[in-house]
C-alpha cells in the first residue's frame, strides 16, 4: 500500500509540473498575442491599407510595405517552390539510394538552420554589389534561398511516407517513372507538400535580416523590381525604433498584420493536413 | 532441363491435355539480396493459358521469383538476378530490356489492394490512355475489364467515386481489372487473397478461373486449398529451391518428393 501511495504522489507531482510548464508556455504566448492585439488593433484602420509610409508625425499607412512583402514573398515562393519540390523529388524518388542524396540532405539541413542574416549577406555580395544597388529582386532571391530547404525537406519527407506498394503498383502497370511520381506519389503526398510551402511562406513573411542587405526599404510606393522595395518586417524594425508616436503605432499595426497572416497560414496548413487524414 | 522431364510424366498418367507451349521459360535463375542467395538455379516453364501456383513456407523465395518476372526488384539497390528468363524468346533479365514495355506485358496484382488515388473509372481509364487506346474505346474497355474482374455489377452506378472507397475485396478486383484492361500476356498474382474475406476470395478465384482463357497466370499463395482450387500446375519451393513442379492434381495427391508431401500435409511450414 505504501508503494501505491508513493506512486500516486509521484504521478500527481509530475502531472502538476508538466501541466504547469504547458500552461506557462501558453500564458506567455497569450500575453504576447493579447498585447499585440491591444496595441495593434488600436493603430489599425483603413488608411493603413490605402496610404504609404509617412514622414514622421504625418498621417499615413503601410500600403507600400504590405504590397512589397506580398510581391517579394510571392516571387520567392515562385522561385523556391519548384526548385525545392524537384530536389525533394530527386532525393525521395530517383536518387533514393544515391550518395548524392545523402550529400544534398546534409547540406540542405545546414541551409535549413543557417542564420538568415548569412543568406542576406550572401545575396548582398552576389546580387547587390555586382548590380551596384539594392533591389526587390535581390530581396526575393534571399527569401527564395530560405524557402528552398524547407520545401526540399517536406517534399522528401512526404514522398517517403508514400508506401512503396503504391509506387510498385504504378510501375507494375508499365507506366514510366515520372508518370507514377506525378499521378501516384504526388497525389498521395500533395497535402504534406502544400503544407510545407505554406509553412515556408509563414517563415519568410517575418524575415527581416535577409531583406536588410538586399531589398533595403523604400518610403515610397514602388513596383520596380530593380529598385529598393519596402517590406513589413523592415518597416516595423525602422518604425518601432523611432521616437515618433505615429511610426510606433504603424509598427504595432504591421506586427499585428504579419502575426495574423502567419496564423492564418498555419491554420490553412492545418486544414489541408487534416483534410488529408480524413480521406 | 530437369523440369521438362518432370513436365511430361503427369500429363501422361492423368490423361489431361498436353501442356501448351510455355509462355515464360526460367533457366538457371539465381537471385541475390546483396550477398544472400534467395533463389538457387531455378528452372521452370510457365505454360500459356494455365494457372501456375507457387507454394512453400514463408521466405522460400516464391514472391521473389514473381518479382523477377516483371523485374520489380530493379527498383531496389543490391538486388540482382542471373540466369535467363525468356518471354517471347527474349531474355527479360537483359540490360537493354525496356522495363515499361516488359511490365505492360507482364501485369501484377499485389498482396495488399493498391487502388490509385483516383476514381474507379480513372483507375482503369488512366492506364488505357497511357497505353494509347483510342478515346472512343475507353469507356467500353473499362466496362469490359470490370466485368472480367467480376466487379461491374457492384460498381456500375458509382464509377466516379474514389477507388479507395471500395471494400478490400472490391479494391483487389479493381486492381485485377486495371491490370487486365491493358491486355498483358502474363498476370502475376502475389498472394492476392491474403487480405480478403472468404466471400471476396471466392469471387477472386472465380475471376482467376475465367482469366486463364486469355492470359498466362502465376499466383503465389500461402493457402494450399487455394492453390489446389485455382491452379493447373503447382510449384513447391523451399529455401530458395524449386523442389517439385507438376500438374496440381499430381502434386497434391502423389508428390514425388518427401518434403513436398510433408508440406502439403501440414507436417511443416
Amino acid at each position: 500500500m505504501a508503494s501505491m501511495t508513493r506512486r500516486k504522489t509521484i504521478n500527481a507531482v509530475m502531472m502538476t509540473l508538466s501541466t504547469g510548464a504547458a500552461a506557462l508556455g501558453l500564458f506567455v504566448l497569450a500575453v504576447i498575442l493579447l498585447y499585440l492585439l491591444y496595441k495593434g488593433a488600436s493603430a489599425l484602420n483603413l488608411s493603413v491599407f490605402t496610404q504609404d509610409t509617412p514622414s514622421p508625425m504625418e498621417p499615413g499607412g503601410l500600403r507600400n510595405a504590405i504590397l512589397g512583402s506580398v510581391i517579394m514573398s510571392a516571387i520567392a515562393v515562385a522561385i523556391g517552390t519548384p526548385i525545392g519540390i524537384l530536389a525533394g523529388t530527386y532525393m525521395a524518388e530517383y536518387g533514393r539510394y544515391a550518395k548524392l542524396s545523402k550529400v544534398i540532405r546534409f547540406v540542405n539541413d545546414i541551409l535549413l538552420s543557417a542564420p538568415s542574416i548569412i543568406v542576406g549577406l550572401f545575396v548582398y555580395q552576389v546580387l547587390v554589389v555586382s548590380l551596384g544597388h539594392f533591389s526587390a529582386l535581390a530581396g526575393s532571391v534571399a527569401l527564395a534561398i530560405l524557402v528552398i530547404p524547407i520545401v526540399v525537406r517536406t517534399t522528401e519527407d512526404m514522398l517517403r511516407l508514400v508506401p512503396d506498394q503504391l509506387r510498385e503498383a504504378g510501375l507494375a502497370m508499365g507506366w514510366p517513372r515520372w508518370i507514377v511520381i506525378r499521378t501516384v506519389a504526388y497525389k498521395a503526398a500533395m497535402a504534406g507538400i502544400v503544407t510545407g510551402v505554406l509553412l515556408a511562406i509563414a517563415r519568410i513573411s517575418g524575415e527581416t535580416a535577409p531583406l536588410l542587405f538586399t531589398a533595403l526599404s523604400n518610403n515610397f510606393f514602388s513596383l520596380d523590381l530593380t529598385q529598393p522595395m519596402a517590406s513589413l518586417p523592415i518597416t516595423i524594425f525602422q518604425f518601432a525604433l523611432s521616437p515618433y508616436d505615429n511610426w510606433q503605432a504603424l509598427a504595432w499595426a504591421g506586427a499585428l498584420l504579419i502575426t495574423v497572416a502567419v496564423l492564418a497560414l498555419a491554420i490553412v496548413a492545418r486544414l489541408v493536413t487534416s483534410k488529408k487524414e480524413k480521406h | 532441363m530437369d523440369t521438362l522431364i518432370r513436365d511430361r510424366s503427369p500429363m501422361t498418367f492423368d490423361g489431361v491435355d498436353p501442356a501448351p507451349k510455355s509462355r515464360i521459360s526460367i533457366k538457371n535463375l539465381d537471385f541475390f539480396y546483396g550477398d544472400f542467395k534467395a533463389l538457387k538455379s531455378i528452372n521452370l516453364d510457365l505454360p500459356e493459358n494455365r494457372v501456375t501456383a507457387f507454394i512453400g513456407p514463408s521466405g522460400c523465395g516464391k514472391s521473389t521469383l514473381l518479382r523477377v518476372l516483371n523485374r520489380m526488384y530493379d527498383l531496389y539497390p543490391k538486388q540482382t538476378a542471373t540466369g535467363e528468363v525468356l518471354l517471347d524468346g527474349e531474355n527479360i533479365l537483359g540490360k537493354k530490356v525496356d522495363l515499361n514495355r516488359l511490365r505492360a506485358k507482364v501485369g501484377m496484382v499485389f498482396q495488399k489492394p493498391t487502388p490509385f488515388p483516383m476514381t474507379i473509372h480513372e483507375n482503369i481509364a488512366f492506364g488505357l490512355r497511357l497505353a494509347n487506346y483510342a478515346k472512343s474505346e475507353i469507356d467500353d474497355r473499362v466496362q469490359a475489364a470490370l466485368k472480367g474482374a467480376a466487379l461491374w455489377d457492384e460498381v456500375k452506378d458509382k464509377l466516379q467515386s474514389s477507388g479507395q472507397s471500395l471494400s478490400g475485396g472490391q479494391q483487389q478486383r479493381l486492381c485485377v481489372a486495371r491490370t487486365i484492361a491493358v491486355e498483358p500476356e502474363v498476370i502475376l498474382l502475389d498472394e492476392p487473397a491474403s487480405a480478403l474475406d472468404p466471400i471476396s476470395t471466392g469471387k477472386l478465384e472465380e475471376t482467376i478461373h475465367q482469366l486463364k482463357e486469355q492470359f498466362t497466370i502465376a499466383i503465389v499463395t500461402h493457402n494450399m486449398q487455394q492453390a489446389s482450387r485455382v491452379s493447373d500446375r503447382t510449384a513447391f519451393m523451399y529455401l530458395g529451391e524449386l523442389i517439385e513442379e507438376g500438374e496440381t492434381a499430381q502434386i497434391f495427391t502423389r508428390p514425388r518428393v518427401e518434403r513436398t508431401s510433408d508440406y502439403i500435409t501440414g507436417r511443416f511450414g
